[in-house]
């Protein structure tokens, strides 16, 4: 391709944005609307997920040594546990740090004074924080098999619930933007039918001058890459400011609710929608545009 | 040039649209294709724009067989025919420069060269001074002037004009006609027409092929029109 067909195509593709306004405004408002229902969704799926996570996240399975194990093997052991990919952290306690957190406020300060001796020697211990909650059972299966481990303290009713509510939210997500971008492809594409059936003679004469259908097509495709574009910036900037809004609204008039729910911030969640809304919104455009253009190029 | 060897199309329904029809015509001829509506012409002109594919027989225009051509072949065949039709088929967003440029683009002729063709272009069909002009603004003389500098600007060797003066008044029509005469002596384009304008064809004298039915009824060198009453 020459240059200056390259420019051609760019610009020919700009013009016929403005030349058919009422299509291209039609096209734009349908996929602006197709991509806000998906963006909401999408920021109300991520940070619901990023609720579980959190909770997934205090939730720890405590393991205790036998008597006998040596500091050096019980470092070992917290090596390989970290090590294992399901475990985010390991955190050692001491039996002395145990009893130095717990006295003070179930005894009191005066702790020390009534007890002369620490009576969880020996409750040296491992807190393992999960990646994924859904892996604890594996996880605790391997820990008994150790055999320097004497114990294995676990919340199996908090696992399985998590794991639960986990995969429900991810069969969810995946059937409702199924169904949204069926939905938004179907009207998009009946949109885009619509505006070229209008130009169906400027194809022909294109056609019948020895144009290719790559020469033809170039501009229909260049024009919906650019609708979808806008259509998807446009959401965006709507998404954008309720989010932030929102997040407002919830601190002030919910206080209360602001300490369980920790919203993901706003940069979080558009890193990841800024290029899905931008790709999709390109996609459907090149797709709507390629397709039904097609249609047209058996002359 | 042009050429058919014994061509019938048949549609789904009907009688054949194009019965057994065989025909040549050489390189640098003007020739009226005449005959009333259903006779076959529009389904000739399609067969040579490779529209359409013959049932049986053999279409070869400018050396290529338009059966055998592929898909992807069939833009440079298109290139080398000039077309004009009745409703002129101008890309009426455009300016006169941007239709006649157009054809140019299609064949992804250096901007350089389009500078020099376009005018040149214009200037033959005597639409040099409004090259600026939106389409919608002309006659339908002035517009089927920029179809016709759309159709010679990349110099193709045939020139199929479908009706060209169906919708145009006597003078126009006399215009248009005396302007293809100049362009088939001066640059030997072969020029097909397809009209029904009896004037014309008995005022012209040129080869007349007549058609009903789907067959040749009468090919004449500086032929007339006939009544086929």
């Amino acid at each position: 391709m020459r240059i200056s067909t390259f420019f051609y195509t760019l610009k020919q593709g700009n013009i016929n944005i403005f030349r058919n306004k009422l299509f291209s405004l039609a096209s734009i408002a349908t996929i602006s609307a197709c991509l806000f229902l998906f963006g909401l969704f999408y920021a109300v799926i991520v940070n619901f997920q990023h609720v579980i996570k959190t909770a997934e996240q205090g939730v720890s399975v405590t393991v205790f040594f036998k008597d006998g194990t040596s500091q050096e093997e019980m470092e070992q052991i917290g090596e390989q546990i970290r090590g294992r990919s399901e475990v985010a952290d390991a955190v050692f306690v001491s039996a002395d740090e145990a009893w130095a957190q717990w006295a003070p406020e179930n005894i009191g300060e005066d702790y020390d004074e009534i007890y002369s001796e620490n009576p969880l020697a020996g409750m040296d211990n491992y807190e393992i924080y999960m990646k994924d909650v859904s892996q604890q059972e594996n996880l605790v299966t391997w820990l008994e098999s150790i055999p320097q481990v004497d114990s294995v303290e676990h919340s199996e009713v908090a696992a399985t619930t998590l794991t639960g509510v986990n995969a429900l939210v991810a069969y969810v997500s995946v059937g409702i933007i199924a169904i949204l971008l069926a939905v938004s492809i179907f009207l998009i594409n009946n949109t885009v039918m619509i505006g070229i059936s209008v130009r169906k003679e400027e194809i022909e004469i294109m056609k019948y001058i020895g144009a290719t259908d790559f020469f033809v097509r170039s501009p229909f495709v260049v024009e919906g890459i650019l609708i979808g574009l806008i259509g998807s910036v446009i959401p965006l900037v709507v998404i954008y400011l309720i989010y932030v809004r929102a997040i407002y609204y919830v601190a002030i008039q919910f206080p209360s609710l602001a300490g369980l729910l920790s919203f993901l911030p706003v940069s979080e969640v558009y890193r990841t929608l800024v290029p899905i809304s931008l790709g999709l919104g390109a996609g459907i455009g090149f797709l709507g545009s390629f397709i039904t253009v097609r249609k047209h190029l058996r002359v | 040039m042009i050429q058919l060897e014994r061509v019938s199309k048949s549609y789904s329904t009907g009688s054949p649209a194009l019965d057994n029809v065989s025909l040549h015509i050489k390189k640098g001829e003007f020739v009226f294709i005449v005959g009333d509506s259903g006779s076959g012409k529009s389904t000739l002109i399609k067969l040579l724009l490779r529209e359409l594919l013959p049932t049986s027989g053999r279409v070869v225009v400018n050396g290529s067989d338009v059966a055998r051509l592929k898909r992807r072949q069939v833009p440079k065949f298109r290139r080398c025919l000039g077309i004009v039709f009745q409703d002129f088929r101008l890309l009426n967003d455009r300016n006169v420069y941007e239709n006649v440029a157009f054809a140019q683009r299609v064949i992804q002729m250096p901007t350089k060269s389009m500078r020099r063709n376009v005018p040149n272009a214009l200037a033959m069909v005597g639409l040099a001074g409004k090259y600026k002009a939106k389409t919608r603004q002309l006659s339908g003389g002035e517009q089927q002037r920029v179809a016709l500098a759309r159709a010679l600007v990349n110099e193709p060797p045939i020139l199929l004009a479908d009706e060209p003066t169906g919708n145009l008044d006597p003078k126009n029509s006399w215009e248009i006609m005396q302007l293809l005469e100049r362009i088939n002596q001066e640059k030997g384009t072969t020029i097909l027409v397809v009209t029904h304008n009896r004037e014309i064809v008995n005022a012209m004298q040129k080869r007349v092929i007549t058609m009903k039915k789907g067959v040749i009824i009468s090919d004449e060198e500086k032929g007339g029109y006939i009544d086929e009453d």
